[in-house]
């Protein structure tokens, strides 16, 4: 288990280096550079200049690649200069709405998703079955914010079950303001979670040991919830681990749909003000958050799973 | 039949995919290929006739017609500066069709010869690009593509540029592990008995087998390519005004949702039309192979 573990980390240790070196080589492979295409126009020789030898654009590449790699090693994600304030602290403050999101959606995701896959695994092929299929195939094809929209219409304006916009704080505020951003999410991924599960549990309940379940009298609850639903959450695990990425994105959209003030908007904030540290910072982030979901994942499944310790060590 | 020849028979029987089959297009396909294909072609047909199809120009102004509902005239109504929804959905699609097809085929070979490339060398070759995979797999699609934007100015180019930049890693991871199947396939193993080159190993006798699976993926590739450009119109990035994109006209319909539900609905719909069709062909063209 321990080598396993200590594999799979080195392994992200390597691929969040790549992250660092693609974030650093996404903004200085272009022509040009950030400040002088940004304040062009705005601001004079001797300001641009200014800005420029603050963000060290005016020293060796391999000089400007090593500092950006020792300070963001020591959490220093440098200045906003558009916005004029600390990187770190301007995510700080917008975080935990984005992460209530995605981690809400989560929960949406498997309280919808879970059920209907047992079901349409227990009678595979019938109606029942083609039916939820079908609805995955919708849920999967709407975009997020146009889905956001339409439950907002439905329930927000028409129902007034829930507001359309704000954020408010609190176990209540969330319950208000969050649920229908979260279920719009949720449903994105509650498609893929009815896929994946379904598949899998069709696959576990063929095969032998469930007979053996059977034959020895379990009941159906206890033979599908308990022996293989432990093998078949397996696969959803690493989905899930797979579209942290998804959800992310997802995030940032809904987040303008429903002005939620997270991450998304201030990231859609740096992108128009064009302030390449602060979205330089947020990709390395969401990549970091990728990468560390899989990295949860892989070590959830081996603790939970011995054939996938031993195989790969 | 000499041994040599029974060797080069270029393909084994399980994985070949009949030539008669890939070459005749959606006759022999399972019905879901049939219906969904039909649907993309007449939705890539009306795209590519717009200018002609379209009953009203993509910014014909028509103030008489404000906010109308949609009618025999306006097929998916007016907005409020009296534009023909279904004649901008049109244009739309044919902006966003051609940057998906773009930014979902461009990648798919590059992808899959790296891929290819990875599976049949191993060692440290393997190593080095799974790495790179890796990396560029762990960026979500839409905060790198926001990046790009951020660099280059809102607009199609940041899509054109940012998701081919990271695309190519999810073909050749998929490429990759297929590769480490086939390599062990008696015709693989034949084409180095025989002395072939890589090269030749690779192209001729690897690649269009591992070209099917990336093909199949590819549906869903450009479903969620889709997605995300609307994504990208709706929060003002994609196509400047007054050029529409789907997520745009989804965006100006957003104020006048309540009294006016067709400017932000129908569009959206396009959209999940679009995604039913290329789902129906990605999954039957999966079952097919099952079979």
């Amino acid at each position: 288990m321990l080598s396993y573990v200590l594999h799979r980390m080195a392994l992200s240790v390597v691929v969040l280096f790549g992250l660092l070196v693609a974030t650093f080589f996404i903004i200085h492979l272009v022509p040009g550079d950030p400040v002088t295409i940004v304040l062009a126009g705005h601001g004079t020789p001797q300001a641009i200049a200014e800005t420029r030898h603050e963000l060290w654009l005016d020293r060796p590449l391999l000089e400007q690649f090593w500092l950006y790699l020792s300070h963001t090693l020591q959490g220093q994600f440098g200045t906003a200069f558009t916005l004029n304030a600390s990187v770190g602290e301007l995510i700080g403050q917008r975080v935990a709405p984005s992460a209530i999101m995605i981690g809400y959606g989560i929960l949406w995701a498997l309280v919808i998703g879970v059920p209907l896959a047992v079901i349409a695994a227990l009678r595979p092929n019938g109606i029942v079955d083609n039916a939820i299929r079908l609805g995955t195939t919708f849920t999967f094809a709407m975009a997020s914010f146009w889905l956001g929209l339409m439950l907002a219409l439905l329930l927000g304006l028409e129902l007034h079950i829930f507001p359309v916009s704000g954020y408010e704080t609190g176990l209540s505020g969330i319950l208000k303001t969050m649920t229908l951003p979260a279920l719009t999410l949720g449903l994105g991924l509650a498609a893929v979670v009815v896929r994946t599960l379904r598949s899998s549990l069709l696959e576990v309940l063929s095969s032998e040991y469930i007979d053996a379940a059977r034959s020895r009298g379990l009941s159906e609850v206890r033979v599908v919830g308990k022996h293989a639903m432990r093998n078949a959450l397996m696969n959803t695990i690493t989905i899930l681990s797979v579209n942290v990425g998804f959800l992310i994105g997802g995030t940032f959209v809904l987040e303008q749909v429903f002005q939620i003030p997270g991450v998304g908007s201030l990231l859609l904030q740096g992108v128009q003000k064009r302030d390449y540290q602060l979205v330089q910072a947020l990709a390395l982030l969401s990549g970091t958050a990728v990468v560390l979901a899989g990295l949860a994942a892989d070590i959830l499944q081996a603790w939970l799973d011995p054939r996938v310790r031993l195989a790969r060590r | 039949m000499s041994t040599v020849e029974a060797f080069t028979t270029p393909e084994p029987a399980e994985l070949a995919v009949p030539r008669r089959r890939r070459m005749s297009g959606l006759r022999g396909q399972p019905l879901p290929v049939k219906i969904g294909g039909a649907i993309l072609a007449l939705m890539a047909l009306l795209a590519l006739l717009a200018p002609v199809i379209a009953p009203y120009g993509q910014n014909e102004l028509d103030f008489n017609n404000l906010l109308s509902g949609p009618s025999l005239t306006h097929f998916f109504g007016t907005d409020e500066s009296g534009r023909d929804i279904f004649s901008r959905t049109l244009y739309a699609l044919r902006v966003d069709l051609a940057i998906v097809v773009f930014v979902t085929y461009i990648p798919l070979p590059i992808g899959v010869l790296v891929g290819a490339i990875a599976g049949y060398f191993g060692g440290w070759v393997d190593a080095v690009i799974s790495r790179v995979t890796d990396v560029m797999i762990a960026f979500p699609f839409f905060v790198l593509v926001i990046a790009v934007i951020a660099i280059v100015g809102p607009g199609v180019k940041g899509m054109l540029i940012g998701v081919p930049i990271a695309a190519w890693a999810l073909y050749a991871r998929l490429a990759r592990s297929e590769m480490l199947v086939l390599r062990e396939q008696q015709f693989m193993l034949a084409t180095t008995a025989l002395g072939y080159s890589r090269r030749r190993a690779i192209f001729r006798h690897a690649v269009p087998n591992l070209l099917r699976s990336a093909l199949i993926y590819s549906t869903i590739d450009m479903v969620v390519n889709l997605l995300l450009l609307a994504s990208l119109a709706y929060l003002g990035l994609g196509a400047q005004p007054p050029n529409a994109e789907l997520g745009s006209i989804i965006n100006e319909g957003q104020s006048s949702l309540l009294s006016a539900w067709w400017v932000a609905t129908l569009p959206g719909l396009v959209i999940v039309l679009f995604g039913i069709a290329a789902g129906l062909v990605g999954d039957g063209l999966s079952d097919g192979r099952r079979r």
